[in-house]
């Protein structure tokens, strides 16, 4: 019991501090997926659709990518709020140090900032979701759906990035963690593209990836029934069963680094 | 001002039967790989006293600091706090504790206000109780007019105060204040000492870590001097000085260089005798008997300060004049 309400009271926290920050993040989170969505979406795809695109994708070239980008947006808010906020909790501003002198265990410090991560990722899907349905890329009620399979997926990579960066001295490899892991996850996890178009060799790794399992969860969530190339032949389980474990580890290293770091 | 903190120390002797204290360290250890921070204290801290470590840097006081708030655990020796386990019951342990650490971690984006109310529902109280507390508290800390500012805009005086009246939401059993004023300039130094002082006459027990022996003397009943790692003194400030230093202190300023060809004529003199760079301490129960010998002697110097003895002059005799980096 007193595990979730001590979770509850860093959630409470952070909505609270949520509350005085939204209007900086904004910005990031409507102007993000409008210039996605129009650039990638709409433009690119005019051409996509117009070309060859049409022969291969049974859906609008919009839909394909603003399914991806939801799930892809998600993973860059959860790597991000995983890392640098982290970061400053720990080392810049010693927050963190004023939490776990309360009766809140570090435990519930990190179970805290997940759940909120939780909750702040599906309010960003859930405005990406709206936009989407406004540039007609979907009905809004799939649009809405996509929201859960895209915050599950943030959800991994925030654990991830939380457990990483718990045991960083400065940000240098943060900001080379998002160029050489966030960035080419985004690029080639099947955002933009059927995974089945990149070269044989290079497929299966894509699949290997975690953006891999999240995006195509999110196409089927969103777009029943739809088949290849849209979505690739691994059965739907391995998705969930994927993103789960991945963010159960992460979660539990999350915790781990975090009591090493700061309970020394 | 300086002779004030004296009275309280007559306080805890005339307490007969000691009631069970509140912190009870014995041979407590803390070892970082091979370094040893902290190395087999023993300690005890009784209820209503303030009672301060005092050190040099790095000579372990956060590190016990951190070991009581059961933030760091304890590689070897005992501790109770309250009578519970630091390793059991931290928890509940912290409920009863208010801390306020060496360096200010407010959420700097949120407002006074919002501060200490997310703090009063980490330690669970109840959303009406945490209100009046707040009054209470932006009372005392003198921020009422700054209660809707955000903290990145207040002074450091005004932080401080503030990361104190966190401290206090859940109204601790014990205080846990690591170098309070370090950093601030000497009004808000003042200001923070009033509130510190205040706290004490309503009978709240603190620990105070400084390495200002002003504050130590200031602030605490009792204190204890630590140096690498080990407690070297033990007692009220007043003791400490009885005990490791005199009534009195003639510092003599000398041409540079001079220092050296006056020792033999200053020989003697004082009980004890300390030569420095251009500056000679003696160190004197009578310091008016000791001028005299002086002029007698025909010492020549620059420059002559008698002043009392303070508990500066028993931290630099116990812990020596190295510089600690």
């Amino acid at each position: 019991m007193a595990t979730i309400t001590n979770a509850l009271r860093m959630v409470e926290a952070d909505y609270i501090n949520y509350r005085r920050t939204w209007r900086g993040r904004i910005i990031s989170t409507f102007l993000n997926p409008v210039l996605f969505l129009a650039g990638m979406g709409l433009i690119l795809g005019s051409m996509v659709d117009r070309g060859a695109g049409e022969a291969q994708l049974p859906i609008p070239f919009l839909t394909f990518v603003a399914t991806g980008l939801i799930a892809a947006t998600a993973m860059q808010t959860g790597f991000g709020e995983g890392a640098w906020p982290i970061m400053a909790g720990i080392k810049w501003r010693k927050t963190f140090d004023a939490i776990i002198v309360t009766p809140l265990s570090v435990a519930d410090l990190v179970n805290g900032l997940l759940v909120w991560g939780g909750i702040h990722l599906a309010i960003a899907s859930g405005v990406f979701a709206v936009l989407s349905a406004i540039f007609g890329a979907l009905e809004l009620g799939p649009a809405l759906l996509s929201v859960l399979p895209a915050t599950f997926g943030g959800l991994a990579f925030q654990a991830a990035a939380t457990a990483f960066s718990a045991r960083l001295e400065d940000d240098t490899h943060l900001t080379n963690a998002y160029r050489f892991v966030i960035l080419p996850l985004f690029l080639f996890s099947g955002t933009f593209f059927p995974v089945s178009q990149l070269p044989d060799w290079l497929e299966p790794v894509a699949v290997a990836t975690p953006l891999f399992h999240a995006v195509e969860l999110t196409r089927k969530v969103a777009i029943p029934g739809v088949g290849a190339p849209v979505v690739t032949t691994v059965p739907t389980w391995v998705n969930v069963a994927y993103l789960a474990v991945m963010t159960a580890v992460a979660w539990l290293l999350a915790i781990r680094s975090m009591r090493g770091r700061l309970q020394k | 001002m300086g002779e004030t903190p004296y009275v309280s120390s007559a306080r805890s002797v005339t307490v007969r039967r000691m009631p069970s204290p509140l912190v009870e360290a014995r041979g407590l250890t803390k070892r970082f790989g091979d370094f040893v921070a902290v190395d087999a204290i023993d300690f005890e801290i009784r209820p209503g006293e303030a009672f301060g470590f005092l050190g040099p840097n790095g000579a372990g006081k956060t590190s016990t600091m951190k070991m009581i708030t059961t933030v760091s655990p304890i590689t070897d020796g005992k501790m109770k706090v309250f009578g519970l386990d630091p390793r059991e019951d931290g928890p509940e342990i912290r409920s009863r504790l208010g801390v306020v650490p060496q360096e200010n971690n407010l959420d700097e984006e949120l407002t006074v206000e919002e501060n200490l109310y997310i703090y009063g529902r980490f330690h669970d109280i109840p959303k009406p109780v945490i209100r009046r507390r707040i009054e209470e508290l932006l009372d005392f800390a003198q921020l009422v007019e700054k209660r809707k500012s955000r903290v990145e805009s207040l002074s450091g005086g005004m932080k401080r105060r503030l990361v104190i009246a966190r401290a206090l939401i859940n109204e601790p059993d014990l205080v846990i204040l690591d170098e309070p004023t370090t950093g601030l300039d000497p009004q808000a130094r003042h200001v923070l000492w009033d509130r510190l002082y205040r706290l004490k006459q309503e009978g709240s027990t603190l620990i105070i870590t400084t390495h200002y022996m002003d504050e130590a003397e200031q602030l605490c009943d009792r204190l204890v001097v630590m140096d690498k790692g080990k407690i070297v003194a033990e007692g009220s400030p007043l003791e400490l000085i009885r005990r490791y230093s005199t009534r009195e202190v003639v510092e003599l300023r000398f041409a540079p260089g001079a220092v050296e060809e006056n020792l033999d004529r200053l020989d003697g003199l004082a009980n004890r005798m300390e030569a420095l760079a251009d500056r000679v301490l003696l160190y004197t129960d009578e310091a008016d008997v000791l001028i005299d010998e002086i002029h007698d002697r025909g010492v020549e110097f620059e420059q002559r300060l008698t002043r009392r003895s303070t508990l500066e002059d028993v931290f630099l005799h116990l812990t020596g004049r190295r510089l600690v980096d």
